[in-house]
């Protein structure tokens, strides 16, 4: 994010009053104190100080009553690391990134590129392309729980109709099909996110750049490839990373769909937590588990932001090129 | 209502040169393939609410019929269940504390670390943006147990909010900030000129100018309110639930009515939907905005 600073206006603005040693640049401090205390205290206290108080709990065995005395140490660390349910739920997880955005990123740019034209009812198109999204992830599992409900539900009855056999105990409740079932229901209700930030960065793009192209001769998969996917870049970078942080931290939807199961074929790091802390009351348990989530979370952050949001801050693109080819006359 | 760019101002298509382009899949193609989309995308959501006015008899003989018979049963049933109406209230009433807290306190943060010059603006601001990749479910036992047992706020409308609002600070800070960064400085100059301290500038100028970027982030503070689960979940009792955690409470209590479940579900989205087709573009913006950084 470019943060182009802003002129103080103390002693720089022609004819203002000049900088006061003293008064004034207490006073300017009262006034981002004063600002930017709430907000600040706000966020402290339930954003960070939680996140602390994780650590904390992951160094006992606690089970939510009475003081921590019970100090394991690391003891939480090795038995979430060891379970065979944690291990699992991470890759459920990882699954869930990489599968997210294999689908969404084609599905996504593909529909961005065709509904970025002149098109009777474009804006109705993206409006009900983004509905989904809108919706609670529970409200959107409700209703997609009940059109899988194994034999009776809408999916199985229309699939028996056209002959196709659906498995026995249903989509949600084969362990082999049940995770890629959640996927198929995120990916539903997150398309149209991915839609209608791709179309914002297309219509980013100068039209400049595909007159020029269609001057030059060039086929419309030479200008997808050359113009558009280059100065898309920005956009499906930041939308990967918004995707992948979402995808690393479901609960909602495999909560009402499946409740992680069956025998924790659907369960990832945040349901594996929930479970620890609200139905077994093993606090020190949970928060390991947030822990370890947490600092997935945060390499997967550093690790995107050096390897690939780094270009962003010196894209070699068309437009940058275009720019020097200017200086140039 | 296209969804013009924040950039805005398109060179119109028609300077294409068009012939070159032929090779674009045809008009045809892309309206099918654009129904296709819309039939998937609409149509769990039109199935439900339309199985709302289905009878479970009817349900279980042709799951993908018609309402036929066509009853009103289900949805009056949920419209005269007081349990309902007292969800429908909860949700309202920590979305609207939550949208409060998140616009007031985003944009008197966002005002100094826009247009203040001093030394760890930026230091400050990457505080916020590192909350971007906090994932909730890391802070939720503690804040579950800071909220009952420190506050003693379990089970009330401002223990959701607060919480709520802390986490959607980061998002509003980072939409608002080069907002309020991009009025012109020679507004603040002029005034400076009148004699207007950087406070009444605050007050008089920028509050009134920045009503588009705070209704952006309400808007997004509030929908992520409406639809929130795993908060209201650990905090809230339940005659204090908010309507997602009844739809999820009745499908599993009422798993066998199945048309009761669609009502009620269909009921609780309309206003998420009403709000949203109100507000889309704002909606829109704000995401567009928080891409493009």
């Amino acid at each position: 994010m470019p943060a182009t600073p802003v002129q103080g206006v103390a002693g720089i603005a022609p004819g203002g009053r000049r900088r006061k040693p003293m008064s004034g640049a207490w006073r300017k401090r009262a006034e981002i104190a004063f600002f930017v205390t709430p907000a600040l205290a706000l966020f402290l206290m339930f954003v960070i100080w939680p996140i602390i108080t994780a650590v904390q709990m992951s160094l006992f065995k606690w089970t939510g009553i009475g003081p921590l005395v019970d100090f394991v140490g690391l003891k939480n660390y090795v038995t979430v690391l060891t379970d065979e349910l944690f291990t699992d739920a991470l890759r459920h997880n990882l699954i869930i990134v990489v599968g997210s955005i294999l689908l969404q990123l084609p599905l996504g740019l593909g529909l961005a590129l065709l509904l970025n034209r002149k098109l009777w009812g474009q804006s109705i198109l993206r409006t009900i392309i983004f509905v989904p999204y809108v919706l609670a992830e529970v409200i959107a599992g409700v209703v997609w729980g009940a059109l899988l409900v194994p034999q009776y539900g809408t999916i199985d009855a229309l699939a028996a109709a056209l002959h196709i056999p659906t498995p026995e105990q249903g989509f949600l409740g084969t362990p082999d099909l049940a995770l890629w079932t959640v996927l198929f229901v995120l990916t539903w209700k997150y398309l149209g996110l991915a839609v209608i930030l791709f179309l914002a960065g297309l219509q980013g793009i100068p039209d400049e750049l595909y007159e020029a192209a269609a001057l030059d001769g060039a086929s419309w998969w030479q200008v997808q490839r050359r113009i558009t996917f280059p100065l898309m870049g920005p956009t499906i970078r930041t939308w990967a990373f918004l995707s992948m942080i979402g995808s690393l931290q479901v609960f909602d939807m495999v909560w009402i769909l499946t409740k992680g199961g069956p025998a924790g074929a659907t369960t990832t790091m945040a349901t594996y937590l929930i479970a620890q802390g609200t139905q077994a009351s093993n606090f020190g348990i949970a928060g390991a588990a947030s822990v370890i989530l947490f600092v997935i979370a945060l390499f997967f952050a550093v690790v995107y932001q050096q390897l690939v949001l780094k270009r962003d801050t010196q894209p070699d693109t068309p437009k940058r090129k275009r720019s020097q080819r200017e200086k140039a006359k | 209502m296209a969804t013009q760019t924040l950039s805005g101002h398109r060179v119109e298509q028609s300077l294409r040169p068009s012939r070159r382009f032929d090779l674009r899949p045809s008009t045809a193609i892309v309206y099918f393939v654009a129904l296709v989309v819309v039939a998937l995308t609409l149509g769990p959501v039109l199935y439900g609410v339309l199985g709302g006015f289905r009878t479970n008899a009817a349900i279980a003989e042709s799951p993908a019929g018609m309402p036929d018979p066509f009853v009103l049963d289900n949805y009056l049933g949920v419209l005269q269940n007081p349990d309902f109406w007292r969800y429908a209230l909860n949700s309202s009433g920590i979305a609207l504390i939550t949208t409060a807290l998140v616009v007031v306190f985003g944009v008197m943060a966002a005002y100094p670390l826009a247009r203040y010059e001093f030394k760890g603006r930026e230091g400050l601001f990457m505080v916020f943006v590192v909350g971007l990749l906090f994932p909730a479910a890391v802070a939720i036992i503690p804040l579950f147990i800071l909220i009952t047992q420190n506050f003693h706020l379990g089970n009330t409308w401002i223990g959701i909010a607060l919480p709520q609002a802390a986490f959607a600070l980061p998002t509003t800070v980072v939409i608002l900030r080069p907002f309020l960064m991009s009025l012109p400085k020679e507004l603040e100059e002029a005034s400076q000129l009148d004699g207007t301290s950087r406070i009444g500038f605050f007050w008089r100028i920028l509050l009134p100018l920045s009503g588009p970027g705070m209704v952006t982030v309400g808007v997004l503070a509030f929908v992520g309110s409406w639809n929130a689960y795993l908060l209201p979940l650990l905090l809230l009792g339940p005659e204090n639930k908010t309507l997602p955690l009844g739809v999820a409470d009745f499908s599993s209590e009422h798993s066998a009515d199945t048309a009761g479940v669609f009502a009620f579900t269909s009921l609780a989205m309309i206003p998420a939907l009403v709000f949203f087709l109100a507000m889309q573009k704002r909606i829109v913006n704000g995401l567009q905005g928080a891409v493009k950084g």
